[in-house]
């Protein structure tokens, strides 16, 4: 999404009614893998990921840790503007550096995949935990349960979220940031997950194999467990791919606002926010985070929506 | 109708209330003592606990609380005897650094982020919704794949660097645009005005058009599919009639839905697009009181956030009524 990463997971055309295929794991990697697009953004992803993995291990390979200064790869007499074209990238910086303090892009862009995509996934990880649960007792049980569980939801959903985590996230210490940012993403992340999932699960309990596993005396834990949770197998995995990049998004958001991850930690996000006073002298400076973050943004959009249309052949391919 | 929007009223103070309260235990309760941040540094003991005193720090949190709501709706008064000053409802305090009235701030800068909302709104729906109609009609032609791969980018471009990448090719290299300066009016220079605001404009809309012309594309295509539309082809209906009577209002309810959601939603995004052109409206204000934490103004901004959401979500509510019969009939 466009806005610093809305949360809101959009669900178009069939997600909303009715639960996707159980997604045979083996037959949705092959038919992933045979759509180009799919493949080509399932490719970027690993490379990210391993990126993050690796970052440590890359940023010495490139030669600079992502806080050290090179005063020798900045012009002092022009205000620190990086010293050779494409702001300062060649043998020695890989991709340049940082105006002013000469820190090696290359090392923090991959830091900063680390910061992001562990603040994502974490975020992602319990939210979607959450989210089933909450949206399954609210489905299976009915009654007080259910009021109680979708009224908190229209109530977090109504709320103007990222406007809030704004106010909360500048109100609190920054310490410990990160862990802040993944619990506040997930506080107004869960409903959109929940909300599906109750909706599959109200659907599904009213199935002839549920009712067949419930007469032959399974307790209301087992029906949950061994009969509706694998039915919602597809549905958990396109909304949880959906989901990383809102995260991903949310926090580059944050971070560019400057209440995101705190420095010296880099982020992306926070590198295009440092890059909005250079931006006239040394474009490379916000081009690159930017890319970087428009990638992975991008890859995990395609990939869910491939996701969907390969777990739902009705929908309306795109 | 009429008691089915009462309890949906009902239900949104209830929603603000809520809303009130969570913003004033996160900043009265977690955050640092404003005291202090007034204070400044060079400070002394005393002076802060007067500072306690007049803002009613030191009572405890329901008192303050109740403060607060008195504030809103009635008026209330900082301090005592003559150097008391008189707060007007809704009164949502004083700015920590300023010392200027909230509401006033907020009032003088909400026409620049108006300017900018309802811009990007018009653009936004006008591409959204013509280009998702125009893909739904071309269906798998090159104009539907162009329309539906700029949307996938444009979904996953960050607002923030597709600013900086306009400003940058348009404003410095090429120079066909001027910085944007948002203090020129609509009457004293509207071409002035007008090559000031298209950068926020575009900005801003961008994300949302695509998001729209997918959701359009996607919901006009399965309202073609419908069984009435395919009696009224097979009556021999002319296909523009059929485009326009049959097809485009109910395909039109889901849209307004998000519509109703994402404008109120604005605030947010202005905030971003407002901080780096360098718009003076309440985006930027909230991130200048966010850099120095101000925390009345951010409080305030929360709110009127909050406002906007609850009122956007009634009217997308009655508006869903008149558009979708089968809605007013199931209430």
């Amino acid at each position: 999404m466009a806005t610093p990463g809305v949360l809101i997971v959009e669900t178009q055309g069939a997600t909303d009614r009715t639960p996707l295929a159980a997604a045979p794991r083996r037959g949705v990697l092959r038919a992933l893998l045979r759509r180009p697009a799919a493949a080509l953004s399932l490719g970027c992803i690993l490379v990210l990921v391993l990126m993050a993995v690796f970052a440590p291990v890359l940023s010495s390979l490139g030669g600079w840790s992502p806080y050290a200064f090179d005063p020798k790869a900045i012009d002092a007499d022009l205000g620190g503007v990086p010293l050779g074209p494409l702001g300062g990238a060649g043998a020695r910086h890989w991709f340049g550096v940082e105006p002013q303090s000469g820190r090696d892009i290359f090392a923090r862009i991959v830091t900063g995949a680390r910061v992001s995509i562990t603040i994502a996934v974490l975020a992602t990880a319990l939210t979607t935990a959450i989210g089933v649960l909450m949206g399954m007792v609210a489905g299976y049980l009915g009654g007080v349960a259910d009021q109680v569980i979708s009224r908190l939801m229209d109530f977090l959903m109504a709320f103007p979220a990222l406007i809030f985590m704004i106010a909360l996230l500048s109100a609190l210490p920054a310490g410990q940031r990160q862990y802040l940012l993944v619990v506040v993403l997930t506080f107004f992340g869960w409903p959109y997950t929940a909300r599906i999932v109750r909706g599959q699960t109200l659907a599904l309990k009213a199935r002839d194999f549920v009712e067949a596993a419930r007469s032959s005396g399974a307790s209301d834990g087992a029906v949950v467990l061994r009969e509706i949770l694998p039915n919602l197998r597809g549905t958990i995995l396109v909304l949880s791919t959906m989901s990383v990049p809102g995260f991903i998004g949310t926090e580059a958001g944050l971070s560019f606002l400057g209440i995101g991850v705190v420095p010296p930690t880099p982020s992306w996000g926070q590198m295009i926010a440092a890059s909005v006073s250079w931006y006239t002298v040394d474009p490379w400076y916000f081009v690159i985070p930017g890319l970087f973050l428009f990638v992975t943004v991008l890859s995990f959009t395609v990939l869910g929506d491939h996701l969907k249309s390969v777990l739902d052949p009705g929908g309306n391919p795109s | 109708m009429i008691p089915y929007l009462l309890r949906r009223s009902g239900a949104s103070v209830l929603v603000l209330f809520g809303i009130t309260l969570l913003t004033f235990v996160v900043f009265f309760a977690l955050s640092p003592d404003p005291a202090v941040t007034i204070c400044g540094k060079t400070c002394t003991p005393d002076r802060i606990e007067t500072i306690r005193g007049v803002l009613g720090l030191d009572q405890p949190f329901l008192t303050q609380y109740g403060h607060f709501l008195q504030g809103l709706f009635v008026g209330r008064r900082y301090g005592v005897g003559e150097n008391a000053v008189q707060c007007a409802a809704p009164c949502l305090g004083f700015s920590f650094q300023t010392n200027q009235p909230v509401l006033q701030m907020i009032a003088a800068r909400l026409p620049q982020t108006v300017t900018v909302a309802v811009g990007a709104a018009v653009l936004w729906l006008l591409v959204g919704v013509s280009g998702g109609l125009l893909g739904a009609i071309k269906r798998g032609t090159v104009w539907d794949k162009g329309a539906m791969l700029t949307a996938l980018g444009g979904i996953s471009l960050p607002n923030y660097f597709l600013a900086l990448l306009l400003q940058y090719v348009l404003v410095v290299r090429l120079q066909v645009l001027p910085f944007p300066d948002s203090s020129i009016g609509l009457t004293q220079d509207p071409v002035g005005w007008f090559e000031s605001y298209l950068m926020p404009w575009i900005v801003l809309a961008f994300g949302y058009a695509s998001l729209y012309l997918r959701l359009t594309r996607d919901t006009v295509l399965d309202t073609l599919s419908e069984n009435y539309v395919r009696t009224g082809r097979a009556k021999g209906l002319p296909r523009g009639l059929l485009l326009r009577r049959y097809a485009l209002r109910p395909s039109m309810a889901p849209v307004v839905t998000l519509f109703g959601m994402d404008f109120a939603g604005l605030l947010a995004g202005a905030l971003i697009a407002e901080t780096v052109f360098g718009i003076n409206g309440v985006g930027k204000l909230a991130a200048d009181s966010i850099a120095t934490n101000d925390q009345p103004v951010i409080m305030a901004v929360t709110l009127l956030a909050a406002l906007l959401v609850v009122v956007g979500n009634m009217v997308v509510d009655v508006v869903y009524t008149l558009l979708d019969p089968r809605v007013r009939i199931s209430q």
